[in-house]
């Protein structure tokens, strides 16, 4: 089993970040949360490596919270 | 005690061109004594160009301004004889530090590298790079270098000819007239050249207000960035703290945008917030504060005839990457190699087209950075708020979110790829050296790299030699080792086992080869100079 790659991977972070800011622009709230949600499946199936996507949702799940 | 900015360094003096039967023709008149335009009229003067500065004031900017100088920037400093003043001056620093909320999430060192003779950055306040620049102009004019300002002359009106551009300007004793082959207009943000000759600048303005207070105050943070993203200080929003030499401290905190302006820039308003930034019990002072709101935009054409334009007046990006100076400073790096050689006669006007084609893609490369950098740090949509708060909280535990974290890309020089000037490249040589690119530096034997190169164009030759390119082409040659030089063979030679780079006067690589051939040299040199007949750099 593979682990998750938690290094630096993404060659221009910045222009990716652009990107993903853009493919929301005008969209709604609930529009944009369905579009996040469509996202996810749709990289989750191109890892396809279900161990390793449970270590990404445990990841994902386990940054400590802030104070409110 | 009188600061500088209180003390008139070129006050009006009436000049015999006032009392001219018909109006005195100058080859270049600069108009603005800013950073951008000081440093023009010294690279010009050290070129033996004779060259006026016009300004409306007579006494360097009030407030610290523009406060980061980049590497780069010094470098180009370095090469104008104020590059030792400014470091020595100011407040040298290399590291960055990220706040969210009330967590310290992570650092980052903008210069992980050694070998360079300058670092990343120096905090400076505008008004010291004035003066020390203003200084040099005046040190030049006392060796006899054809160079002046004239304090309290305001431009009213300009006509453009073919061969030369006509100025009408006031002075407390009235108008003159004076007629430049060439103008630089370095007049800022709100430049009256651009209005006069009715000019567009078009772009995109941010809805957001930044408080700016430079706070004078003995403090032991360390010399470092430090930026915050949604503060308890300052709910929602964000702040930066950066040290400045003299105990004073550069505080920006965003406001938002539905504010009452001028009851913000009050004390009763600003020292309260303060305050609650640096705790009840720090005693300070406020030197001065300002409310700015910005703009990314730009000219469509930095050239326009016998009108160049540089700095602010060219372009304008938000301040988040002290890309404002840095890059006017670049501006005028590369055009006044450029004018002098057309002044010469040894370069036809279309050279100057390379300095729009170059510095306009510099502009479009600074301004998408401090966009970038803005809709980071003032999210415009819940959605985008939601990502950005993700990216914070990620990179409070993992690495591979920081570089995600944008509270400014701090300015770095841009690489002129397919630039017009540009000619052969080589496969293994470093991608970092490639045509284009500004030439990093690296130690020699005797000093530094970048110290080594004179004004023209330069031949660097490393474990191979030019033989007779210098006496041919009346370049420069320099003949380096790398044999026993890692970080020089890293930067220049990566799996190669010599080269030969031809170096442009503003230090940016024009071509390159495994060895030296000298017919291509002589091409490279030709397009470089967009030299249409004889050859004579």
């Amino acid at each position: 089993m593979s682990d998750l790659n938690l290094h630096r991977n993404l060659t221009d972070p910045d222009g990716f970040y652009a990107n993903l800011m853009a493919v929301h622009d005008g969209l709604s709230k609930a529009e944009s949360d369905a579009l996040n949600a469509r996202l996810i499946l749709i990289l989750a199936n191109h890892i396809g490596d279900e161990a390793l996507l449970a270590q990404a949702l445990h990841t994902a799940l386990d940054i400590a919270p802030r104070a409110e | 005690m009188t600061k500088i900015f209180e003390t008139p360094l070129y006050p009006y003096a009436r000049h015999p061109d006032q009392d001219a039967a018909a109006p005195p023709r100058h080859k270049v008149v600069i108009l603005g004594a800013g950073p951008v335009g000081l440093a023009a009229a010294i690279d010009l003067a050290q070129r033996g160009v004779p060259v006026v500065v016009l300004d409306e004031n007579d006494r360097v900017s009030s407030g610290s301004r523009a406060i980061c100088f980049a590497k780069r920037t010094l470098e180009i400093l370095d090469r104008l004889g104020c590059g030792d003043v400014a470091v020595n001056t100011g407040v040298t620093w290399n590291k960055g530090r990220v706040f969210f909320d009330e967590r310290d999430i992570f650092e980052f060192n903008l210069l992980p590298e050694d070998g360079h003779n300058r670092p990343a950055f120096i905090n400076l306040q505008q008004y010291y790079l004035e003066q020390f620049l203003v200084e040099r102009v005046q040190a030049l004019a006392a060796e006899g270098k054809p160079v002046e300002i004239r304090g309290r002359n305001r431009v009213e009106a300009i006509g453009r000819h073919s061969d030369h551009v006509r100025l009408e300007i006031e002075t407390p004793e009235g108008p003159y007239e004076l007629h430049a082959d060439w103008l630089i207009a370095c007049d800022g943000a709100n430049s009256p050249t651009r209005r006069m000759m009715g000019l567009d600048f078009v772009g995109r303005v941010f809805e957001d207000n930044f408080l700016i207070a430079d706070v004078v105050m003995k403090a032991d943070f360390p010399t470092e960035r430090w930026f915050w993203f949604d503060p308890p200080f300052n709910r929602g929003q964000s702040a930066l703290l950066h040290r400045q030499p003299d105990n004073v401290w550069r505080i920006d905190l965003q406001l938002g945008w539905d504010i009452d302006r001028e009851a913000e820039k009050h004390p009763d308003r600003v020292i309260p917030r303060l305050k609650a930034m640096l705790g009840e019990d720090v005693a300070f002072g406020l030197e001065w504060v300002s409310i700015y709101t910005f703009q990314c935009r730009r000219m469509e054409k930095f050239r326009h005839g016998r009108v160049l334009f540089a700095g602010d007046a060219a372009h304008q990006v938000s301040p988040f990457g002290a890309r404002g100076a840095n890059s006017g400073l670049q501006d005028t790096d590369n055009l006044c190699w450029k004018l002098a050689l057309v002044l010469d006669g040894r370069a036809p006007e279309d050279l100057l087209d390379s300095y729009d084609w170059e510095r306009v893609y510099g502009a479009d490369e600074n301004i998408m950075n401090s966009t970038r950098a803005t809709e980071f740090i003032t999210p415009k949509s819940e959605i985008s708020r939601v990502f950005r708060d993700a990216v914070l909280d990620l990179a409070s535990q993992h690495d591979f979110a920081r570089p995600l974290v944008n509270s400014g890309r701090l300015s770095v020089p841009c690489i002129y790829d397919d630039g017009p000037l540009n000619s052969d490249d080589c496969a293994g040589l470093p991608a970092r050296t490639r045509p284009g690119a500004p030439l990093p530096d690296a130690p020699l034997a005797d000093g530094w790299l970048l110290g080594a190169l004179g004004q023209g164009f330069s031949l660097l030759a490393i474990d191979t030699d030019c033989s007779d390119a210098a006496q041919r082409f009346g370049v420069d040659v320099l003949t380096l080792n790398a044999q026993d030089n890692p970080l020089l063979a890293e930067r220049y030679l990566g799996t190669q086992s010599g080269a030969v780079y031809l170096v442009r006067p503003d230090h940016h690589v024009a071509a390159r080869w495994p060895d030296y051939d000298a017919a291509a040299v002589e091409t490279a040199l030709r397009r470089a100079t967009c030299a249409h007949g004889g050859l004579n750099v």
